[in-house]
């Protein structure tokens, strides 16, 4: 039974043993009056059951998520989550944190806002903080012609029901003086497209927060069990095999950011997808220095400040197709000196750490959210840099597909199939090359 | 002055010959050549130097090299400000300023250390579990953590300094200057090898330095001036100081970063401040020692506790004493040298604590004979002093009576760690050896190996290649973690002190399941701080294997990341930042434009004329001006920047025919032909004309955006896809200056300037000819029109385009000749309906762009097949069309988006958007081009052009694209 009484809870019949403490600040304080020795595990630790209704195969925030929303809304709990190394140890724990849905086209800005309102209450939703800090994403224009294609993309999103400012180049430098506005700049910035409800998350928390949310709701979350292979048995996936064992399932649902291509194959899927490293950079902690989320226009590289104070910053992929998640030397100097470029100041900062993962870039830039060919089997994967701001929207519209056997209209045109059909969703019109997405 | 009250009188490797002023938080003190930051602070009576992250807990310093976790303080001031500067490897200079961070308003007075007091409800990851309600307040509570959190103040100004960056390469690189790495280098130079040597200290010799040892019977340091001056006058062998190896990528390159001037009090201008080095070499050897761990212990983080390794260092190297009453705490024989360096240096030690049972050591004994009482089985239960150490609590550690010991320092070692970090970096493994109780270097996966103590071969003996060290026999280490608290005490064990990690914290990580090293790592933030865990993470790790009842092995390590000490951004972007961030390319007439009042329009890496400023005019005024003189009579502008591409070979045709969807094997010498290529899915790429020359000579044009990518394209093809294609590919984008000549009058003053007749019989529409052009040799006439009006374009030799453009004005001043910018030009082609960059944004196809005739159906090209897919031929898909203002008069913007009902609620639906706005000097109002949905079905509808981002939307007619003589008969007559 719950002790305490003082919160309500659901209870399923999977978790009879298993107690919950609601996260808060009284809770908090009464743990600290005890010295923490009550605080029970974020989630189980269990061993996987032979058969589950839906398997999903991945414990990142797409997998977590998908799992919480199976639960929460479609009433699906007995669902494992298979995770082959810890939870979030994938892109969900590398990337950069930033959320934003400054997309131009419609079905980006649908599925991206949607997911933007998600963030706007995941805490609360989650009882878990994942800090969720809408401190406005910024894009600088550097030429008349981008300031155009800016305006394009905020009258857009305006359009759309979605926040955007056009900033004149006076408004960015009221906002961020620290950029560079001397007359030794290269590029000068003409202005900048920003998104006030963008932002960043801590990501491991997001993670956390879903594992914990979905765990309490009766699903089973397993690391350390690899999926080895799939179970096919006439055209239909029935289950999978795992270092753990086989497992059967209803339905089998991938969600392994980096390394979808190799997943898929063991179905006997071809994906228009290919494997790059993207690196992250850290700097040392500092005080307050930078409030936005800000991106260079006339060179690849982004930049937020974390809570903690380190500058998290990043740029391009490695210029070559890999599973390795580190990256090299080149494009570090290349992303840090358009870093010192955009804001000189950085140039006495240190970084701290560096680290690679890796990333799906499909043919378009757009991911893939969908059934696969093959029946019972779903994809999503394809987030080219950007998965981690999709997160709780990726996994609302994964888990409505999985549940219904069709996709919600926020995900039908992320199909596998629009490549053949040519109904590409390429945001940047850069075509099918990963390096200009 | 305060004189240096704690400075021995002998020893140390400092200069007391010589003094240097020096500024801690604003107050002066006095240090000594050789003396770093740390050590002329200790020398000074200074232990407490800074604040921790968390509870901003009195922090003084604790080691003396890289791992230190506490003493980081800003360094300099104003632009050359540098928060988070370890004090222990800042070597002192005459006039360095530096103050401590992370306190308010001072250090011994800071208000935030009332988190201290609050600590029980803040253990790890508390910020997860609160500060969720109310929900729209986290940004407000967000404010005061980040103003609370971050360690030093960043600079907001610019770096007044400069930076390089170099490559090397070498048979052998070394990376330690210690007695292994030297022994190496030595070993390796002495059979011919070319040999770098990277040390990060000021100077080599590693702990020999930090020691009273002796090789040879000698004094140890001897045998390193010897070595290491031999080293630096060898040939193929380069020794860098100051160098810390950071990196190791694939393919053995190290990279390190070299402090060329951070020790000098004034920067020569002339010199970088620091300096990249990329190494490439056959073999790396990594002779990267090894750093001193700790112990947790309760209380252990009190200014004035320090690794046993430092305080000896501070001794030997400095000359400085960092206490007077010492306790140590061990698990190791090693450590005892720092008591016999105490006890010689005049300081008094009042007990060994050892948790060992049975201590018989050569050390130990030589310890216990000085008089110095040895407690085996004994652990530090408690600290007493808040700024400082004042006394030692200390209990067996099966239980028993405390006893304490006043102490000024309390030394601690738990063993050594080898820095594996640059193995693990390349890919190498790294096992834990149980006995030695560390990380050990294992499996390679690049040409590299690691020696001595990194490797954890910690005898003089195994790093020395004849000659002799004297190590004296060790007893062996008892691996030991942490210490328990008393019974009912709760003091807290301090695993990660910069960051306020706990044993408590790594337990609660424990109990609530997050117990992989990452989910350990990232929970509690062990290792997370500047020092990137090197006292902390296998203390951490090693607590975390004791809950889960595994050994070190069975939870894992995690992966060692670069750079292995924090490197300056300015370090790693080099020169290629502020204008030097990417090369200017300038046209050859760039001088000329300067010179006659251009304002620059960038594009790509070039910069181009916008227009060409008169007094009064703002850029659409000069624009028009500059098209009326074309429409008139003759202008001229420079197009340089439009890639040019040579192609020769028996196959050009057929490589232009499978390039472009138009076809090319028909077209004649002599003449020009408008191509598109697609992209590989079906979308337009870029467009331009391509002439021949001869039968199997072309020369191709590209947008000026494209000129490189349209190359690689080509060569990726030649090279990858058709290597039976007997064709060369060449960029002369750079050899030919380019220059369009416009206008009713164009021919006449062409034909006075060349060689050709160029009537428009001889020469008409798309003809194109070699030339000699105002006596430029080798030049090139093409008869082709971007602007719609008769037009010609003439290539010279890059060297000649200044001639080139000052005789067609010379010549052409009778007709009045003008320049124009880029602007006219751009207008000129919005009059014709001329798609460019903003249409052909590689989301549209070549049947979006009016273009879709072009395609031959008699060949096959890239694109073609992809092309036909059917969203690329959808009848929905946006076409290129003209807009009018309705009113006639208002400016339509780019950027804005066409709508039936600019106030519907959203989601709005959007049926296209504006692409390229002009004002028609022929029609006299706003034009514009568009892509729209069933574009060409539109024509007459009116629509709005919404800018919701201005709140404006413009009410615009739906037109043709070609506004201005729609049948092309001007540039044809």
């Amino acid at each position: 039974m719950l002790k305490g009484g003082l919160y309500p809870s659901v209870r399923f019949p999977q978790m009879e043993a298993y107690e919950l403490t609601r996260y808060s600040i009284f809770s908090l304080i009464k743990q600290g009056l005890i010295r923490h020795t009550g605080w029970k595990r974020a989630w189980r630790n269990p061993e996987p059951k032979a058969a589950y209704d839906v398997i999903i195969i991945g414990g990142g925030g797409h997998g977590l998520a998908t799992a919480y929303y199976l639960a929460k809304l479609h009433g699906i709990h007995n669902v494992a989550v298979l995770e082959k190394g810890w939870l979030g140890g994938g892109n969900t724990g590398r990337n950069t944190t930033i959320i934003r849905s400054n997309y131009l086209l419609d079905p980006n800005a649908h599925l991206y806002e949607h997911s933007m309102k998600l963030w706007e209450g995941l805490s609360q939703d989650l009882n878990f903080n994942v800090m969720f800090s809408q401190r406005g994403v910024l894009n600088l224009c550097h030429s008349k012609a981008q300031t155009d294609a800016f305006a394009r993309r905020g009258n857009a999103m305006r359009l759309n029901g979605i926040d955007a400012e056009l900033l004149s180049r006076d408004e960015v430098r009221k906002r961020i003086p620290e950029l560079d506005f001397s007359d030794q700049v290269r590029f000068p910035i003409c202005g900048g497209l920003l998104q006030p409800r963008g932002g960043t998350a801590r990501h491991d928390g997001v993670a956390w927060g879903f594992a914990r949310a979905a765990d309490q709701r009766g699903v089973d979350i397993i690391q350390n069990c690899e999926v080895t292979d799939f179970i096919i048995e006439g055209g239909r996936v029935t289950g999978v095999e795992t270092t753990r064992g086989k497992i059967t399932a209803g339905k089998v649902a991938m969600a392994v950011a980096g390394h979808t291509g190799v997943l898929a194959q063991k179905a006997g899927l071809t994906l228009p997808i290919e494997s790059h490293i993207l690196q992250a950079m850290v700097s040392e902690p500092l005080k307050p220095l930078l409030d936005t989320v800000v991106t260079f226009g006339a060179g690849h590289f982004y930049i937020s400040q974390s809570d903690k104070g380190g500058m998290v910053f990043g740029g391009d992929i490695e210029g070559y197709n890999s599973y390795a998640q580190r990256g090299n030397l080149p494009t570090l100097e290349h992303v840090i000196s358009a870093g010192v470029s955009m804001m000189p100041c950085l140039s006495r900062v240190r970084m701290l750490r560096s680290w690679g993962g890796t990333v799906d870039m499909t043919m378009d830039g757009s991911p893939i959210i969908g059934k696969a060919p093959i029946e019972g089997l779903f994809i999503n994967g394809g987030w080219n840099y950007g998965g981690f701001k999709a997160t709780p929207g990726s996994g609302w519209v994964y888990a409505h597909t999985i549940a219904n056997d069709a996709p919600h209209p926020l995900n039908e045109a992320f199909t596998l199939e629009r490549f053949a059909r040519g109904r590409l969703i390429d945001e940047r019109g850069a075509g099918a090359n990963p390096a200009l997405h | 002055m305060t004189g240096q009250p704690w400075r021995l009188e002998n020893g140390g490797h400092i200069d007391r010959s010589c003094s240097l002023s020096f500024a801690f938080d604003g107050k002066i003190m006095e240090g000594h050549p050789g003396d770093t930051l740390a050590s002329a602070l200790l020398a000074n009576g200074t232990h407490l130097v800074g604040r921790s992250f968390k509870y901003h807990r009195p922090r003084g310093i604790f080691s003396a090299g890289v791992e230190e976790p506490n003493a980081l303080v800003e360094l300099r001031t104003g632009n050359r400000q540098e928060p988070n500067s370890l004090a222990t490897t800042t070597e002192l200079f005459d006039g360095l300023e530096a103050s401590s961070q992370n306190r308010w308003p001072n250090l011994r007075f800071d208000f935030s250390q009332a988190n201290g007091a609050l600590s029980r409800f803040l253990p790890a990851g508390f910020y997860y579990k609160t500060f969720m309600w109310p929900a729209n307040l986290w940004l407000t509570y967000e404010h005061f953590i980040r103003k609370a959190a971050g360690m030093g103040i960043a600079s907001r100004e610019s770096d007044p300094d400069r930076y390089e960056s170099r490559s090397a390469h070498c048979d052998v690189l070394v990376v330690g200057g210690g007695p292994a790495g030297l022994t190496a280098a030595m070993t390796a130079a002495e059979i011919g090898e070319r040999v770098i040597v990277l040390e990060q200290a000021p100077h080599f010799g590693g702990w020999l330095r930090r020691e009273k040892r002796t090789i040879d019977g000698s004094p140890a340091m001897d045998w390193v001036d010897a070595v290491s001056t031999r080293l630096s006058a060898m040939a193929d062998v380069r020794v860098l100081t100051r160098t810390s190896a950071f990196g190791y990528y694939d393919h053995n390159m190290i990279t390190a970063v070299e402090r060329v001037q951070d020790h000098v009090p004034k920067s020569d201008p002339f010199l970088p401040r620091q300096r990249l080095w990329s190494i490439r070499a056959k073999r790396v050897v990594l002779a990267t020692g090894a750093v001193e761990q700790p112990i947790a212990f309760p209380e252990n983080d009190r200014p004035g506790v320090m690794l046993a390794g430092a305080a000896r260092t501070y001794i030997n190297e400095y000359g400085v004493l960092p206490g007077r009453m010492a306790v140590l705490q061990t698990n190791n024989d090693n450590a005892y040298r720092s008591a016999i360096d105490l006890l010689d240096a005049g300081a008094r030690v009042t007990a060994v604590l050892d948790v060992r049972d049975h201590v018989d050591g050569h050390l130990p004994n030589q310890v216990r004979d000085r008089g110095v009482p040895i407690l085996q089985g004994y652990g530090v239960v408690e600290t007493k002093g808040y700024f400082a150490i004042r006394q030692v609590l200390a209990r067996p550690l099966v239980g028993g009576p405390v006893r304490r010991y006043d102490c000024d320092l309390l030394c601690v070692s738990g063993g050594w760690a080898p820095q594996v970090h640059l193995h693990s970096q390349s890919g190498g493994k790294v096992v834990f050896d149980a006995e030695k109780g560390c990380f050990l270097p294992s499996e390679a996966r690049q040409n590299c190996v690691s020696i001595g103590s990194a490797a954890g071969l910690f005898t003089l003996k195994d790093c020395l290649k004849g000659a002799n060290g004297d190590d004296v026999p060790e007893q062996a280490i008892k691996p030991t973690w942490s210490l328990p608290n008393a019974p009912g005490r709760h003091g807290k064990r301090f695993v990660d002190f910069q960051d306020d990690v706990t044993a408590e914290d790594v337990a609660l990580a424990h109990r609530e399941g997050y117990v992989s090293v990452e989910h350990l790592k990232r929970y509690t933030t062990l290792g997370m701080g500047t020092d990137q865990g090197k006292t902390s993470n296998v203390i951490g790790l090693a607590i975390m294997a004791k809950l889960k009842g595994q050994n070190i092995p069975a939870v894992g390590t995690t992966k060692f990341r670069p750079p292995y000490t924090a490197v300056s951004m300015g370090a790693m972007a080099g020169r290629a930042v502020g204008h030097h961030f990417q090369p200017l390319r300038r046209s050859p007439m760039d001088n000329w434009h300067h010179d006659n009042g251009c304002k620059w329009v960038d594009a790509g890496l070039w910069r181009r004329p916008h227009f060409y400023t008169r007094p009064g005019e703002d850029v659409n005024s000069a624009a028009l001006r500059e098209g009326r003189t074309v429409r008139a009579g003759v202008g001229i502008v420079d197009v340089s920047t439009l890639g040019k591409i040579d192609i020769q070979g028996p196959d050009a045709a057929e490589l232009l025919n499978r390039i472009y969807v138009n076809g090319w094997k028909k077209l004649a010498v002599g003449k020009a032909r408008y191509g598109v290529m697609l992209r590989e899915d079906g979308m337009a790429y870029d467009d331009g004309t391509t002439s021949r020359l001869s039968e199997n000579h072309f020369i191709m044009t590209t947008t000026t955006a494209n000129a490189g990518p349209v190359l690689a394209k080509l060569e990726y093809y030649l090279q990858a896809v058709w290597p039976e294609l007997r064709v060369q590919v060449a960029c002369v984008t750079d050899q030919y200056a380019a220059i369009a000549v416009a206008g009713p009058k164009s021919r006449d003053v062409m034909q006075r300037l060349i060689d050709l007749d160029i009537s428009n019989d001889a020469f008409p529409f798309m003809a194109a000819a070699p030339c000699c052009f105002a006596g430029i040799a080798g030049a090139r006439l093409f008869r082709i029109s971007f602007s719609g009006e008769l037009a010609y374009e003439i290539n010279v030799p890059a060297d000649y385009g200044q001639a080139a453009w000052n005789a067609l004005l010379e010549t052409g001043r009778e007709d009045g000749v003008g320049v124009y910018g880029i602007e006219a030009m751009s207008a000129f082609r919005i009059e014709k309906g001329h798609v460019a960059g903003p249409e052909i944004n590689g989301q549209t196809t070549i049947g979006d762009l009016g273009l879709g005739g072009l395609q031959s159906e008699q060949k096959h090209n890239i694109g073609k097949s992809l092309a036909i897919r059917e969203g690329l031929i959808d009848p929905a898909r946006p076409a290129v069309v003209g807009l009018v203002p309705v009113d006639g008069k208002t400016w339509i913007k780019a950027g804005a988006q066409l709508v039936e009902n600019p106030d519907a609620p959203p989601p709005v639906a959007m049926l296209g958007h504006v692409t390229s706005i002009a004002y028609s000097g022929e029609l006299n109002h706003p034009i514009a081009l568009a892509l729209l949905s069933g574009g060409k079905e539109r024509a007459g509808e009116e629509l709005y052009a919404a800018f919701p981002l201005r709140n404006e939307a413009v009410r615009v007619r739906v037109v043709s694209p070609h506004f201005v003589d729609p049948d092309g008969e001007r540039m044809r007559v």
